[in-house]
């Protein structure tokens, strides 16, 4: 299980964990949820924000966020 | 007389919803203006038979009905006040038929709520392509509602749901998720407390910081039973409760949705790694910018020309036709010149405003978010800054309203205050005569030096923005957690008839606004010039006369006329604060404009055109006359020194009334509006000062 921001571009992984505290309800109501896919599309000059793929949103989030996300590298 | 029924529109952003509204409303919406309110309310009518009408809001998108800006906070505050004259009697959702997933998470919580809930279901044009289709049928029976497919694209599918808004009593209300099975015991109590209730109501009035007009909000939240829970829980329960409606949504999609991955094209990923290169996509953004402006420069020139000279011609003609009076110099030297100064500024305006919803509506302006955001964030802005500071350059005044969707208060307060240093129309011209008196002819590598002064003042402003942005960050105390949560939408052509409307709506706005403000000081100005107290207004004949008794007729009325000026009302105001602006090159006659100005920009030229044609009633253009304006000692007024000391005075101080009304009502709060009067005004007197002492 790794941070999301530590997720190579392209890589698709699903999300194992995440600290519901400190992310906003609305990434949480826009999928990012436990069990779902998600992988990163394309990253900002100094890998922030963050362009991912959450289920079945496109969306960019911080990577201060994605630090309280955690996921596991699909094989 | 037949009977009108209330419908708001819903819908997450990027789902055509305003598409749905543009189609069943077309031009009879009407959009809440600012200064007034504080939320900007579109409605509009639409005839659904021949005896029913139907009142038709379209709410802000909104990802839940659990709000984190403003803007979705309008659409709870609505659904929850059952008192408002606008409360709906059926609420339509809308959805993309590619995110249906996710927006029927937002269907679920307002039918939830007890509405009557529709479910539209748009861009149907674009399943074929994608691979998708679905089982109307079932979903209407599991969803238990009643569904319109819609292409607004393609204008298919309206006939429809205006027939399913007509019978829309026979929709059913039940919730569609079970809240006890979140936690039995905390939903039993609350039920409990107040039986009368809707449960989901009750829970959101909990959940949610929003004004409830009407909701004993404090009824519910004093009971302690409800107090004990901490903010941390309550989130947990939020987040239990999205995963139940998730739950629910996906049993129904995996047997009523069907697609076909393998047809799907992808556009999004091929036009994704060129505009959000790491490199190439800031390249393409600035070409965007350049092309931009370029174009509402070149193509307004021509329309501003006209109209200047139209209303120049119109002037006249009210001169020499109408008969000698008070009535006729009032139309000819105030109300004439005064709505030139507002009409002149529509072309501008239209353009800017073209452009601006072209780069939304293809879904461009999410991009340029992402791009941004790190960089503005060292300024203590976001990403979500950018739209405002883009708008800035037509009108402040959209522009701080376009603020709404920052979530980060302190993020959002600090793009409101630092906006109006980018240069919006109204500066522009300011500008223009000035450069055009002050900076000589002639180029520099091909560039000429008036349009290379036009660029520094952009410059100018956008830097003043962000170094102000960078203190403000550094010195207010404010915290708030910063959240940055932006949707990349899908590419999309844009629609015609969506950007005509958003182009005539700004635009009227702005005309009908901005030109009272305009008209009313002309007015006001003209009265203030043509009239003066004691001797030396009322017996300037005399006196003059007197002075001069070895003169042509025509020099005498000049000297005359420019005598009344001095001791009018207005040039009594300009003399009174001329020791305080000579240090920066003005001459009272200035002073006069810059005081007209702190209630508009705009009417700087306006202004000076009625003091001089006051004065003098040579025909001569406006810009000849300020160039042969001269100082007591012979040199001319306008020089490079005082020319752009006054630019740069234009370029930072704090000179719209209605900027300051909407920034009042924006944060809330008469502070914030006088930190921008009064550091910004500051700011602009140090700047001027200093550029006129060592140009000087």
């Amino acid at each position: 299980m790794i941070p999301l921001d530590q997720l190579a571009l392209g890589e698709e992984a699903e999300i194992e964990q995440i600290e519901t505290d400190h992310l906003p309800l609305k990434l949480i109501e826009m999928g990012c949820l436990p069990g779902n896919a998600i992988s990163l599309i394309q990253k900002a000059p100094f890998s922030d924000p963050l362009y991912l793929k959450i289920d079945e949103s496109h969306l960019a989030i911080r990577k201060e966020t994605a630090q309280h996300i955690f996921v596991r590298l699909k094989k | 007389m037949g009977r009108s029924i209330n419908i708001a529109l819903l819908g997450n952003p990027n789902t055509g919803k305003t598409s749905v509204f543009n189609r069943l409303t077309g031009l009879t919406q009407k959009v809440g203006n600012y200064p007034g309110i504080t939320v900007e309310k579109k409605e509009g009518i639409c005839k659904l038979n021949r005896t029913t009408r139907a009142h038709i809001i379209d709410l802000p998108g909104t990802y839940s009905l659990n709000a984190s800006s403003m803007d979705e906070s309008v659409v709870i505050e609505l659904l929850l006040n059952k008192n408002s004259k606008d409360f709906p009697d059926v609420a339509v959702v809308v959805t993309d038929v590619e995110n249906l997933k996710r927006n029927l998470l937002l269907f679920t919580q307002v039918k939830d709520l007890g509405i009557p809930t529709l479910l539209v279901i748009n861009m149907a044009d674009q399943m074929k392509r994608k691979g998708i289709s679905v089982d109307l049928p079932f979903l209407e029976k599991k969803l238990d509602t009643k569904i319109a497919l819609v292409s607004t694209r393609e204008n298919q599918g309206l006939d429809l749901l205006k027939e399913l808004l007509l019978n829309y009593r026979q929709l059913s209300t039940q919730p569609t998720i079970d809240l006890y099975t979140i936690d039995q015991q905390y939903f039993e109590n609350l039920k409990a407390a107040f039986p009368n209730q809707k449960l989901y109501k009750l829970w959101l009035v909990i959940t949610q910081d929003v004004n409830f007009a009407k909701i004993d909000r404090k009824r519910v939240s004093d009971a302690t039973d409800f107090r004990t829970q901490s903010e941390s829980e309550l989130k947990r329960l939020q987040q239990k409760e999205t995963v139940k409606r998730y739950q629910f949504i996906n049993e129904i999609l995996k047997v009523g949705l069907f697609i076909d991955r393998d047809s799907a094209t992808d556009l999004r990923s091929r036009l994704d790694r060129i505009l959000i290169h790491k490199f190439w996509g800031y390249i393409i953004f600035f070409l965007i910018l350049m092309t931009v402006f370029q174009s509402i420069f070149d193509w307004s020139s021509i329309p501003q020309d006209f109209i200047d000279t139209s209303f120049a011609a119109l002037s006249e003609l009210a001169k020499t036709r109408l008969p000698e009076g008070v009535f006729t110099s009032l139309l000819a030297e105030g109300i004439i010149p005064g709505l030139g100064g507002i009409i002149i500024f529509i072309p501008q305006i239209a353009f800017l405003f073209l452009f601006i919803s072209i780069l939304e509506e293809t879904g461009y302006m999410s991009r340029v978010v992402f791009l941004m955001d790190r960089g503005l964030r060292r300024f203590g802005l976001s990403g979500k800054s950018v739209i405002p500071l883009i708008s800035g350059t037509a009108c402040a005044i959209p522009a701080v309203m376009a603020t709404r969707n920052i979530e980060n208060w302190k993020e959002r307060l600090i793009t409101i205050l630092v906006t109006p240093f980018t240069t919006c129309s109204a500066r522009l011209p300011v500008y223009a005569i000035l450069i055009a008196l002050v900076i000589p002819q002639g180029s520099f590598f091909g560039l000429n030096y008036q349009g290379l002064m036009l660029m520094f003042l952009y410059l100018v402003g956008f830097g003043m923005a962000l170094i102000s942005a960078w203190i403000l960050t550094k010195t207010l105390k404010i915290n708030s957690k910063s959240y940055f949560v932006v949707e990349m939408p899908n590419y999309k052509l844009p629609l015609l008839k969506n950007v005509g409307i958003t182009v005539w709506e700004k635009t009227r706005t702005f005309v009908t606004e901005a030109g009272k403000i305009i008209l009313a000081i002309s007015i006001l100005l003209w009265v203030l010039a043509s009239y003066g107290p004691g001797k030396d207004f009322s017996e300037a004949e005399q006196i003059v006369t007197e002075m001069h008794l070895n003169i042509e007729d025509e020099a005498l009325t000049t000297k005359i006329n420019a005598y009344k000026l001095e001791h009018s009302y207005i040039g009594i105001l300009g003399k009174a604060i001329e020791p305080v602006i000579s240090p920066l090159g003005y001459d009272w006659k200035i002073g006069i404009a810059l005081i007209s100005s702190f209630a508009a920009r705009e009417v700087f030229v306006g202004t000076l055109a009625t003091i001089y044609s006051v004065e003098s009633d040579a025909e001569e253009t406006i810009k000849n006359r300020m160039a042969s304006e001269v100082r007591v000692d012979g040199k001319p007024l306008f020089n490079i020194a005082s020319g752009i000391s006054l630019m740069l005075f234009y370029a930072f101080a704090m000179q719209c009334m209605s900027t300051l009304a909407i920034v009042k009502k924006e944060t809330n709060s008469w502070k914030w509006p006088m930190v921008q009067l009064f550091g910004m005004t500051l700011l602009a007197y140090v700047v001027a000062f200093s550029t006129y002492q060592i140009l000087a």
